[in-house]
């Protein structure tokens, strides 16, 4: 990203509202948090709002139904059903309160601890909370409560153990994870003491995760607890709403709409819980507090549905193949198209996430001929790798080409069906990637990753594809291709995997090779062994080379012709002695400016400018 | 990779630690928990010597896995030191206490190389700016005074105070973490590839205003880069450093235009430059020297 850019981002931030206010605007959120409200208020005042005592029972009123003062009607044992719903609920939310404070006070520090300082505490807490997850929730339940006696709150305290590893593993994750982030670091340097890390920097990430693990447990202890009073294992009289569920079940044949409250009570609570959870995951998800993307282009993608790049541009200019559309103030050699790729007026646009589109390629010009290796050079954000992704037809979902005529060896791209497309692409048109690693499936061999495309691409047996890699490897300098093929991605260097990848573009034999900025992640060294590669893949088999970069050293060495981007346009194209040397565009002559090769080495230190220590 | 590193000893032995030096680290090892049950630990620096005195700039250069930035994670005591020892204006620091190494936070900072994680997503620019001084127990008030001169310091608006990283470039979220690192006038700043993450014409302006901090506070920087022309450019001596060793050090004149150690030279070679004559030049040369031994070990030999 450009220095001078305003402070103003491209995108606009998301504006920093209240993580309340944005779960109530979530529908499913003011729901179910209404819902919740509710049942707590209800419970809460259960003594005002209940008609009854909860122990009174008249024998006479056994199974009655709905009357004056007593809405719900009575129970088996003739008491009031509302009253025998609100007091149960006191008991059975409570049971769970008890569970999650157990649960929270046991989990969160330990997690805390164990992910931030890791050593023997973590080995110890992790290896207890494996322990405590292999054991079967409901018999140990069952145990303690013939060991402990049948008291409620006693069983919610054991439960509270038992889903104590649901935060302990949560935090411990996360904590584990941000200890390694180069702010936490910077704190440390700062002279800050580890608690105050903690609080500033660790538990703000934590924070979010765990109140939606507080929603899903409690939906969790409060069926556990249900389930249990349900066998009967309660305490006998305490009323919960699982007690109910037990005693409505015995009498299901005389009065089965017992049942019913104590069930919707049950199932209203946990649904809630279950949708509060969702809701909240997507409000507090919403912040913004992870690190943002890096690439203002990614982003802008990555928000927005997918309209698939081949298919929403049909309308656009379908009939454009054989009619060069030239454009006026382009440095380029616009009149005439060459037969590798040719690029015209090509703009490309993003789906905003809030409608509307933004373009961030407007109207680039370009040709690579067959055996010619074209530098397209900008800046981050200048739109240097849209314009190759469109080339290749891999935009980003929300990315899309909006205007302008992509040719390859002839052949109109924009608009293209997607299939005859992807039969394009490997068989004339081959991508070499930034970053070799990633590029690589860590769960398969390197040779497998070259035989597979290769059996799929050409129709040749397993046996000739394998032949051809090997081959293929070989071409590409690697000097044991046999151990290279049956290597897996982890067991290469990032030099290695980039020769395999640039054998894979290989494979099919491609007239035109896009590679986006393919020694950026790679040693000098490296890097000076690879560009010779493609050096030479270019002057033996005639290939035509994008080669998009930031590096006008790069440039330099491998370059033919040079197109410099800025801002999604192209501001100068030229032979790259032209470019590099008589630059005539101030933006190319700033970029040069900026390059350190002739900067003269700083002087020898003078302790007469140094401080008195 | 060869195990042969050839510590050429006709080469400058790191030299005898100057009475005036700020820092000086000996015979520094660095080693980590080896991968898997009961694997040998990896070397990560072999007996690291090095001195930065006042006001001077030591550029470290190698390539990625040489170590370089472990060197700095040690002085700033982000790593365990195994043996050897770093002596700070003559106070041992490679083994404090935890109160000792915050006080040391006084005088030792720190320049990420990665601006889009060295800053907590979630501060403003303002907390986070704040956080060292708190640290050091200047009051909320004053603490405010100052991010605003450190904000003015680095050429950031004043009210990017309020904002949060995410709304900044990347070369202004480096000026942020510069900002933080003169919060509380440090004597050495180690600056772990500070540009590495930035656009060129981005690079050059942070790099300026690093030289322009440098002459009007006279503040030390211990300099880390993989990218020589960078080191050449910042640095009045540069070490160069590979397998945890240093191969070679000297006045950046010197290593940068006659290196005497053949790997020096190939990591001078191999850098392209940005012209088509004198880059076909190098290449050449560079082919000549390293590439004509043998090719495709994935390694240029030296």
């Amino acid at each position: 990203m450009s220095e001078g850019a305003p402070i103003a981002p491209a995108v606009p931030a998301a504006p920093r509202t209240g993580t309340v206010r944005r779960l109530l605007r979530h529908p499913l959120g003011l729901a179910s948090a209404a819902v919740l409200a509710a049942i707590v208020l209800a419970v809460l005042f259960a003594p005002a709002l209940s008609p009854a005592d909860p122990g009174v029972s008249s024998l006479r009123d056994a199974f009655g139904g709905p009357s004056a003062g007593h809405p719900l009607g009575f129970d088996s044992a003739g008491r009031d059903i509302l009253t025998r719903l609100l007091y149960g609920g006191r008991n059975t939310l409570g049971g769970a309160v008890i569970a999650l404070s157990v649960a929270l006070a046991l989990g969160v520090p330990g997690g805390l601890l164990a992910g931030y300082y890791g050593g023997w505490f973590d080995s110890a807490a992790s290896w207890i909370v494996n322990l405590v997850m292999a054991l079967p929730a409901m018999v140990v339940l069952l145990a303690s409560r013939a060991i402990l006696g049948p008291t409620v709150w006693v069983l919610m305290v054991v439960l509270g153990f038992l889903v104590t590893p649901a935060f302990f593993r949560l935090v411990r994750g996360i904590v584990a994870s941000v200890r390694n982030e180069l702010y936490v670091d910077a704190a440390k340097v700062s002279g800050l003491r580890d608690p105050r890390i903690v609080v500033r920097h660790v538990l703000i990430v934590v924070r979010a995760p765990i109140i939606i693990q507080v929603a899903l447990v409690s939906g969790i202890a409060i069926g556990l607890q249900a389930g249990l009073e349900f066998l009967g294992i309660g305490s006998g009289d305490t009323p919960t709403w699982g007690a109910m569920l037990n005693e409505a079940f015995k009498n299901i044949q005389r009065a089965p709409s017992l049942m019913l409250w104590p069930g919707l009570a049950l199932g209203l609570t946990s649904g809630a819980l279950v949708l509060l959870a969702a809701a909240l995951r997507d409000a507090l998800e919403d912040r913004g507090t992870a690190p943002a993307s890096r690439r203002r282009s990614r982003r802008a993608a990555s928000a927005t549905p997918a309209i698939p790049a081949g298919s929403a541009v049909s309308a656009v200019s379908p009939g454009t193949g054989g009619t060069p559309q030239v454009t006026n103030g382009t440095p380029a050699d616009a009149g005439e198209r060459a037969g590798l790729l040719s690029v015209r007026d090509l703009a490309v646009s993003y789906v905003l996430p809030g409608g509307g589109t933004r373009e961030v390629v407007h109207g680039v010009d370009l040709d690579v001929r067959a055996g010619e290796i074209v530098g397209l050079v900008g800046e981050s954000g200048s739109g240097k790798t849209q314009t190759a992704f469109s080339i290749l037809g891999i935009l980003p979902e929300g990315g899309r080409v909006s205007r302008g005529s992509v040719t390859v060896g002839g052949e109109e791209i924009v608009g293209m069906p997607e299939r005859r497309h992807r039969a394009l692409r490997g068989s004339v048109v081959a991508y070499v990637p930034q970053e070799p690693m990633s590029n690589l499936d860590p769960a398969f061999t390197v040779g497998s990753q070259l035989v597979e495309p290769m059996r799929h691409k050409l129709r040749i047996s397993r046996a000739e594809a394998v032949r051809r890699a090997l081959d293929l490897l070989s071409q590409v300098e690697i000097a044991d291709p046999r151990r290279t093929f049956d290597s897996y991605p982890h067991e290469i260097s990032g030099g290695m995997a980039q020769r395999v990848l640039i054998a894979g573009a290989m494979s099919c034999d491609p007239e035109l090779l896009v590679a986006d900025e393919p020694t950026t992640a790679l040693d000098v060294m490296v890097q000076a062994e690879v560009l010779g590669l493609l050096r030479r893949l270019q002057r033996e088999r005639g290939l035509g080379v994008l080669l998009v970069t930031h590096n006008l050293g790069v440039v330099a060495d491998l370059c033919d012709r040079v197109a410099v981007m800025r801002q999604g346009r192209i501001v100068e194209t030229g032979t790259a002695e032209q470019v590099l040397h008589a630059p005539r565009d101030p933006y190319t002559r700033k970029l040069l400016g900026a390059v350190l090769d002739d900067a003269p080495a700083r002087r020898p230190w003078q302790p007469s400018n140094a401080e008195v220590v | 990779m060869p195990d042969s590193v050839s510590t050429d000893m006709s080469t400058d032995p790191p030299p005898e630690t100057p009475a005036g030096a700020l820092l000086t680290v000996e015979d520094l090892r660095v080693s980590f928990p080896g991968k898997g049950w009961r694997a040998p630990r990896a070397e990560v620096l072999r007996g690291v010597s090095l001195d930065v005195r006042p006001g001077e700039t030591l550029g470290l250069v190698g390539e990625s896995g040489s170590g370089k930035t472990t060197i700095g994670r040690a002085i700033l005591g982000l790593v365990p030191v195994h043996s050897g020892t770093i002596t700070f204006a003559g106070e041992r620091v490679d083994r404090v206490t935890a109160r000792r190494r915050r006080e040391l936070s006084r005088d030792i900072q720190v320049v990420f190389q990665d601006p889009y994680t060295s800053l907590n997503p979630s501060l403003t620019v303002g907390d986070t700016l704040s956080e060292p001084l708190l640290g050091q127990g200047y009051g909320a008030r004053e603490a405010r005074a100052r991010v605003a001169r450190l904000l003015e310091r680095v050429e950031l608006p004043a009210d990017a105070a309020h904002r949060l990283p995410r709304e900044f470039s990347g070369g202004q979220r480096q000026r942020v973490a510069i900002a933080r690192a003169l919060a509380i006038d440090p004597r050495l700043i180690v600056c772990d590839e500070p540009v590495s993450a930035l656009d060129l014409t981005t690079q050059k302006t942070v790099l300026d205003l690093l030289l322009e901090i440098q002459e009007q506070t006279g503040v030390s920087y211990l300099f880390v880069s993989h990218d020589l022309s960078v080191i050449r450019f910042m640095s009045h001596r540069v070490a160069v450093i590979r397998h945890g060793e240093i191969v070679e050090m000297g006045e950046a004149a010197e290593v940068t235009a006659g290196p005497r150690h053949p790997y020096t030279r190939a990591l001078l070679l191999s850098a392209p430059v940005a012209d088509v004559a004198g880059q076909r030049e190098r290449r050449e040369a560079f082919e000549r020297e390293f590439r004509a031994r043998e090719a495709g070990t994935g390694e240029a030999v030296i």
